[in-house]
């Protein structure tokens, strides 16, 4: 046997081709940019297969923290948005970069902690008390960081607890910089406390000490919406495939099938599409 | 201790089981990886011959730069990618990111300079010992750097290895370029670092293990053709 330079080129050729071959040879796909609770608390990998078969569609998820898939979006490197920051989301329809908001399901954010419960806090029903007594105790609390939905809620609610984190943050107050299980790995290693959504938490696996500390307070709401990207701003989008996505997830079978999605008996997201003007 | 063993009940598991999405992950890591050392190789290799024999102002400082470009962070090369293939980007019309090519190029421009500086060192090492014999023989440069390049041809295959595993086993590049997206650009490291963050440690730990067991395996086999080549071929 000779291997020449020849053959070399030609295999390198070959494992080139044969790489490239599967993108190009299905051609009904829109690529959605979402965030990583709607991707880690398995309710992609649950609704999509459902749209799939009715549609042909496949729905590629880029999972990123709410300001980078936004900012994905806003790039035009997807077709359709999936995210949890109403005032971001606003902002991204006023700015042109999508025609129309839609608002799809809701959970709640919960505060962990550990079991310890430095703060004294668990049971508590008030965020807002929670939190101050959290920065009062200067008890160590895990921060996403990373402008994601679940960082813009929690800065929202220090507001709201009228600490200023810029003036009171200490070593207690821990800036990850990462996303939602990292945070919540890193949360369970230091024993902290941290703001985390409903469903991620739920299909968290990895607790250590850490528990469900508060819940149940009204502010801790938290909406998804959904939004085509601007074809106006950017010619490639995939208009209509996009559009038949949006119109599914907000139709009623596409309610159902997130309302359906369920982890130990509890449901992770709760469908609230109300068509507007209703 | 009972993580562990809980990863490799996980490992075993899912190899027994052929668990096809998992097969679909190591079948694209590997399409990937081979496909940018195929790249790396091509470019590489004659690069890397080209420096150790060629001799040329700034020789000095290529050597440098290609020795330093080895230690490229990968989460930078991903962000350079990513912001030319984005559809905001110089090569956005050709719509790659978030697919496989997109993959391919960031780690082809990872493993290159491996690839050439590792050669440019085995070539120049090779040149040093033959160099007197080449120069009698009147070869010219040219045909010295492929007369050189088939006479190392056995080490070489070390340095490709080298790059294979630095591509098999590269996260922040390809994560991303690729986006991660679940049967289309999810690799055996991304899967890894997905599972992590949903705190599934000991199915993350098991993804590891099979990754690690198939860079050893294709180590192996390159070592056995290898050997097995060097025998005959002499």
């Amino acid at each position: 046997m000779k291997f020449t330079r020849r053959s070399l080129l030609v295999a390198a050729s070959l494992a080139v081709t044969l790489a490239l071959s599967p993108a190009q040879a299905q051609d009904k796909f829109i690529v959605v940019s979402s965030t990583t609770s709607t991707q880690d608390s398995g309710l992609f990998g649950h609704i999509l297969p459902i749209f799939k078969a009715k549609t042909g569609i496949d729905v590629r998820v880029v999972a990123q923290g709410t300001g980078q898939a936004l900012d994905t979006g806003r790039r035009g490197d997807a077709d359709v948005v999936f995210v949890h920051d109403k005032v971001a989301e606003e902002k991204f329809v006023a700015d042109g970069f999508s025609p129309e908001r839609r608002e799809v399901m809701y959970n709640d954010f919960v505060l962990i902690g550990p079991k310890s419960d430095p703060a004294k806090v668990a049971g508590s029903k008030d965020i807002a008390g929670s939190l101050k007594k959290i920065a009062e105790a200067k008890a160590p609390f895990a921060s996403r960081g990373d402008k994601s939905g679940t960082h813009a809620a929690e800065l929202r609610l220090w507001r709201v607890a009228a600490i200023d984190l810029e003036k009171d943050k200490g070593t207690w107050y821990r800036e990850l910089g990462q996303g939602m299980g990292p945070t919540l790995n890193t949360a369970a290693g230091m024993n902290a406390y941290v703001l985390a959504d409903r469903a991620t938490w739920l299909s968290f696996k990895n607790r250590a000490d850490l528990t469900i500390v508060v819940e149940g307070d009204q502010r801790l709401f938290n909406q998804y919406g959904i939004m085509l990207v601007n074809p106006a701003k950017h010619a490639h989008v995939k208009k209509d495939l996009g559009q038949t996505f949006i119109d599914w997830i907000t139709s009623p079978e596409g309610q159902k099938a997130i309302a359906d999605y369920k982890i130990g008996g509890e449901s992770l997201f709760f469908p609230n599409f109300r068509k507007a003007g209703t | 201790m009972y993580d562990l063993s809980a990863a490799f009940g996980a490992a075993l598991r899912m190899v027994a089981g052929f668990d096809p999405a998992l097969m679909g992950i190591v079948a694209l890591s590997v399409k990937v990886s081979l496909a940018a050392v195929a790249i790396a190789t091509v470019l590489g290799l004659p690069l890397g011959a080209a420096v150790a024999l060629g001799r040329f102002p700034g020789r000095r400082g290529m050597i440098v730069v290609l020795n330093a470009l080895m230690g490229l962070p990968p989460v930078v090369v991903g962000l350079l990618v990513y912001l030319l293939l984005s559809r905001s980007g110089p090569l956005g019309p050709l719509g790659l990111l978030f697919t496989p090519p997109a993959m391919i190029i960031a780690q082809a421009i990872l493993i290159t300079p491996i690839v050439a500086a590792l050669a440019r060192q085995v070539v120049e090492d090779a040149w040093t010992e033959y160099q007197e014999q080449l120069r009698s023989l009147g070869a010219p440069p040219r045909r010295a750097v492929w007369t050189l390049l088939w006479d190392t041809r056995f080490s070489l295959v070390t340095v490709v290895l080298a790059g294979f595993g630095r591509a098999a086993a590269e996260v922040g590049a390809v994560i991303m370029v690729g986006g991660n997206i679940d049967g289309v650009t999810r690799v055996m490291t991304t899967a890894i670092a997905l599972e992590t963050s949903k705190g599934d440690l000991p199915l993350a730990l098991g993804l590891g293990l099979i990754l690690i067991t198939l860079v050893l395996a294709a180590n192996a086999a390159a070592y056995t053709i290898k050997e097995v080549a060097q025998r005959r071929l002499g």
